[in-house]
């Protein structure tokens, strides 16, 4: 496969690492009253699409950023390739 | 020596004459020929014995989708199993035996399989060897191994090369016949980029083996100049030998070119074979098709082959397949091939067609009927045909043509799920669904059966690839003749008519597997094994699809078919691996000191990729243990000195470095002083431990980090996911400094006093007490870093310089030391001082254990949030009777501790049931004189002092265990702030 990386071009999948599910992302709120429940179904509960997901890959032979890649997991299609960093402040994680 | 079906003509080169050697006997060949035409020019048509009947078989093709022909070549370390006659070029000496006999190829014992083909039917293997249960790994599978299959290795190691490369395009173009030569020279000529591929070993395809002409020139004579054209271009690579095996995602594409294999060694310098990895935007796809048979009464006889197989070895090789001749078909291609033959002055016996409106022909006779049975015990000599009026009437002939239609060759359209479509024109699956990114299908691949028409459509897919605009130029002239063909697959009532001759399955297994109710394609395919063999049923499939489809009575659109996979043909192991085999398998690497250690005549064990000294033998010493002992006795009495650059080191920068650490770590960083170690502890978010280390402050917005050797990789990538991901405004950058620092650790009451004759600082207690860390120099300037942290539980610092200073400062260290006696140790004198000392490392954090369990449960702080901390404070990660990590020592000191045997109650039964813990490290402890363990026991905690059984039936170890603490040295810890 080949990536497009948002600041390097594309490159070629062995170059990156891949983590998984981009929900990842979304680390609940440790101090919330359902923490333990949230912690669980983060760390436990991925969904498994046969479509497009959205998930992480790690420019590991790169430049070490973490890329968020929405793939087809049947036709290995990439639509959009984002920096992690600007979809985790997208979604609210800046401090 | 007469070469007896030699005819004139051809692409051979006759001055050129070449040795060979089959099953031991000399043959005489041309350049030009491949293995398979040199033998049928000398006679030879028995080539092989069948995988699972042992049924005399000899060529079917003339190409590489041979299912028979397949020989063992070359001898000794470089013998091949399995290679196909067909397509292996001829070389002078070359060497090649028949496979899968017992005895010589003409009286092979295990023919005897044949008689008792009743038993060998579809789905044999599920039926007949069920039980006993026992029978199957002693009796059946070894035998049924010996006696099906193939070729077999030479169980040396390979002495060729294979090489890796990368190659970027605008077009590929797989496939030089017509279409693919027509493509390659409209692209080309426009200026792109172009990559034309072929397997053959000689550019134009079918043209080579064909009469008609293309405009003025014969159709080898257009396809010589469209190279020579084509060569002229620099912005063309020519690629002969090479096949393209697979067609991969996003327009990336594996191809295998075959360097070395046409020479009985290859030229030095260069390798056996090259596996690229070629990145185009576009590809035409002009693979040309495929004949396929005809099912009838034994058509497995060596001899009878493929119509357009004989055609090339007439019009190509120069060879007859023999001097008299029929063909069978179904179609008007199987007259070509009669013409063809009977204008090289072969006899034709008879035209074999099956339908009453044949063409017929001033030059030989033209049957209406089918061929119903041959004779032949080691090659065709009678064929007996039927003809429509129901009598037989009996061919004299060595030789028979089927032509029963062409398949389109679909193999790479389907790589990317891509589902070939009927065509009933035809009777053929034509390119559908999806295709590979960017793949354009041109010529007979894509159902375009004639030369004019793989010209027009290797042109137009070229244009439309590239998107050349204007008119398309005018094409050479060429035959333009339409398919005509009338759809026959197998002759009825026959009992052993052969579908796949390389799985031996006949039209009698399709049908058993639909009596049997394995009647989806999917299922018929495995039960059979129909298409399954290396060649993946390239002459097959078709005709069990339809004989499925008039057993369902079904269309065999309706049935459906198969897809193909990667490779197209098959692939070394050897190229796939490239140079990446035996100690080039993955990278080396060296610690600053191992140049120093390999003088000092260290023994080395790989750790991760590094290679670290294991121990430090010295003379007279002739057991491991001696050595290791030695190291740790005299660490703990006077010094050691031990590399310990490979673990993981990790720059932490910034204004929110502290807060950042607070996250990654589950004990608190946030208040950690300038100048000061901590150890700490990193959990995954599940609450298992991940790895553990010490972080460094040297100033308020930087710390060092290190990890375990194993995990430098896997923690880096967790830090920098930790914070892109979940904190991406936190002001902190993330720099792996492994391999920029040489550390060593420096450990033994008498550390302090040897590296004050180094340092240029007060490192006195007072000055730098346990646990603190500065940035300093030595030798009078240079930069370095010192931390005074200890894993061997004695007094030592560790010591890092730049890397480049790494050999100097492990040389000045045993220099200064020698006073004391310094002594080098190595990991296992490493692992005997932690395991005495109780600290964990990989062995316990396994990827199971959690803070609790490793004895740190309180290390967690509650105060704050890191990774791993709300998970860890889950019921189930906090059981009274969690496992916890103690010691172990045996009650008779002379016996055993086993890593990984079991521990169980005194008392009790001992079975997993039972179970109250494992080992997880464990060693002979030269100071205690005895053997230790460290273990993780439920409620461990709670029976310090327990007397257990250790055991491990497997070892047949049974031994009295007390339980104690971790701590076997030093436990109060006197020692490391001395």
């Amino acid at each position: 496969m080949i990536i497009d990386h948002p600041l390097l071009g594309p490159r070629d999948s062995s170059e990156f690492t891949y983590l998984g599910d981009a929900k990842l992302i979304e680390r609940p709120d440790p101090d919330a009253e359902t923490a333990t429940r949230d912690f669980y179904e983060y760390a436990y509960l991925r969904d498994n699409p046969a479509g497009w997901h959205e998930e992480l890959w790690f420019h590991e032979a790169g430049d070490r950023s973490w890329l968020v890649v929405t793939r087809n997991t049947l036709t290995h299609e990439i639509s959009k390739v984002e920096m992690a960093r600007d979809v985790a402040r997208g979604k609210g994680r800046s401090k | 020596m007469t070469q007896k079906n030699r005819l004139d003509g051809g692409q051979i080169d006759t001055a050129i004459p070449m040795n060979f050697k089959f099953d031991g006997k000399s043959y005489i060949g041309y350049q030009g020929d491949t293995l398979a035409s040199a033998l049928l020019a000398n006679g030879v048509r028995l080539m092989g014995r069948s995988f699972k009947y042992h049924r005399p078989r000899g060529v079917l093709s003339a190409g590489s989708e041979e299912p028979n022909a397949l020989v063992q070549l070359r001898s000794g370390a470089r013998q091949e199993p399995n290679t196909r006659a067909t397509t292996t070029e001829l070389f002078d000496g070359l060497v090649a035996k028949s496979q899968n006999r017992l005895g010589s190829l003409r009286f092979d014992a295990m023919a005897i399989n044949d008689r008792f083909s009743n038993f060998l039917t579809a789905g044999f293997y599920y039926k007949t060897f069920m039980w006993p249960k026992a029978f199957w790994e002693k009796v059946y599978e070894p035998i049924i191994r010996k006696a099906a299959g193939l070729g077999s290795l030479s169980l040396l190691d390979d002495p060729d090369v294979y090489d890796k490369g990368f190659l970027h395009c605008d077009l590929l173009v797989i496939g030089a016949g017509p279409a693919g030569l027509m493509a390659a020279l409209t692209a080309g000529r426009s200026g792109a980029n172009v990559i034309l591929a072929d397997e053959d070993f000689t550019f134009g395809g079918r043209l080579n083996s064909e009469t008609f002409g293309i405009g003025d020139d014969a159709g080898a004579v257009w396809a010589a100049g469209a190279v020579a054209e084509l060569a002229s271009l620099p912005n063309v690579r020519l690629m002969v030998r090479t096949t393209v095996i697979g067609a991969f995602d996003h327009g990336i594409y594996g191809a295998v070119e075959r360097v070395s294999d046409h020479v009985a060694v290859p030229d030095a310098g260069k390798p056996r074979q090259i596996l690229w990895r070629i990145y185009t935007q576009r590809t035409v796809l002009a693979a040309g098709a495929i004949e396929r048979p005809i099912a009838f009464e034994n058509n497995d006889r060596p001899g009878i082959m493929l119509g357009s197989a004989i055609r090339t070895y007439a019009n190509r090789y120069g060879v007859a397949a023999d001097k008299r001749i029929a063909i069978f078909t179904n179609n008007d291609d199987g007259h070509r091939t009669a013409a063809d033959l009977h204008a090289k002055g072969v006899k034709i016996a008879a035209v074999v067609d099956v339908r009453a409106d044949a063409p017929r022909s001033m030059d030989f006779e033209v049957l209406h009927g089918q061929v119903v049975d041959t004779k032949g015990r080691l090659g065709l000599t009678f064929a007996d045909v039927k003809l429509a009026d129901g009598t037989i009437r009996t061919l004299d002939i060595g030789a028979l043509g089927m032509s029963g239609g062409w398949n389109p060759n679909v193999h790479m359209t389907c790589h990317q799920r891509g589902r070939p479509t009927w065509n009933a024109d035809l009777a053929a699956f034509v390119p559908g669904g999806t295709l590979p990114d960017g793949m354009i299908v041109a010529g007979a691949a894509n159902g375009d059966m004639s030369t004019a028409g793989a010209l027009r459509g290797g042109a137009q897919a070229a244009r439309a690839a590239l998107g050349l605009k204007g008119r398309l130029p005018k094409l050479p002239a060429a035959e333009d003749a339409p398919v005509n063909l009338t759809p026959f697959w197998y002759v009825e009532g026959c009992s052993r008519a052969w579908l796949d001759q390389q799985n031996d399955v006949t039209v009698k297994d399709v049908k058993l597997s639909h009596q049997e109710g394995f009647r989806s394609v999917e299922h018929l395919k495995r039960y059979t094994t129909l298409g399954m063999a290396t060649d993946q049923g390239k002459t097959s499939n078709m005709g069990g699809l339809a004989i499925m489809a008039e057993l369902a009575g079904k269309t065999i659109p309706q049935v459906g078919t198969t897809i193909f996979r990667p490779p197209y043909t098959p692939t070394a192991i050897g190229v796939l691996a490239g140079r990446h085999r035996g100690q080039d398998f993955h990278p080396k690497r060296l610690t600053p000191s191992h140049t120093w250690a390999a003088e000092q005549g260290a023994v080395f064990v790989e750790v991760g990729n590094w290679m670290r000294a294991q121990w430090f033998p010295k003379e007279g010493e002739s057991h491991w243990r001696e050595s290791v002992d030695r190291e740790v006795l005299a660490t703990r009495g006077s010094v050691g000195v031990c590399d310990v650059t490979t673990l993981g080191k990790i720059d932490v920068q910034g204004v929110d470095s502290a807060d950042f650490l607070n996250k990654i770590y589950c004990n608190g960083f946030a208040k950690l002083a300038v100048g000061k170690v901590r150890y700490g502890l990193m959990l995954r978010e599940d609450g298992i431990a991940l790895d553990d280390g010490t972080a460094g402050r040297l100033a308020e917005d930087h710390f060092v980090v290190t990890t375990t050797t194993a995990n430098a990789l896997p923690v880096y990538r967790h830090m920098e996911f930790v914070r892109q991901c979940l904190f991406p405004d936190m002001d902190v950058q993330l720099i792996s400094t492994t391999e920029a620092w040489a550390q060593y650790a420096v450990a033994g009451p008498n550390s302090r006093k040897l590296l004050e004759k180094i340092v240029d600082q007060d490192i006195s207690n007072d000055a730098f007490p346990f646990m603190a860390c500065a940035n300093i120099t030595i030798c009078g300037g240079l930069r370095a870093r010192l931390f005074r942290i200890s894993f061997s539980g004695e007094l030592a610092f560790e010591i890092a310089v730049p890397t480049a200073y790494g050999d100097a400062l492990m040389r000045k260290i045993m220099e200064a030391g020698a006073e004391f006696d310094v002594t080098p140790y190595g990991t296992e004198a490493l692992g005997v001082m932690r395991m005495e000392k109780g600290h964990a490392t990989g062995n316990e954090l396994n990827g199971t254990t959690s803070a609790l369990n490793l004895g740190m449960g309180r290390m967690v702080s509650t105060a704050k949030d890191s990774i791993g901390s709300v998970l860890s404070r889950r019921d189930g990660m906090n059981a009274a009777d969690a496992l916890m990590q103690v010691g172990i020592k045996p009650l008779d000191l002379g016996d055993p501790v086993p890593a990984g045997a079991h521990l169980m109650n005194a008392d009790g039964p001992v079975d997993a049931a039972h179970d109250q813990g494992y080992v997880t490290s464990a060693c002979y402890s030269p100071n205690l004189g005895h053997a230790i363990g460290l273990a993780f026991i439920k409620d461990g905690s709670n029976r310090i002092g327990e007397k257990m059984r250790l055991v491990s039936p497997l070892t047949g170890v049974d031994v009295a265990v007390e339980i104690v603490s971790a701590h076997f040295i030093d436990p109060k810890g006197e020692r490391l702030r001395a």
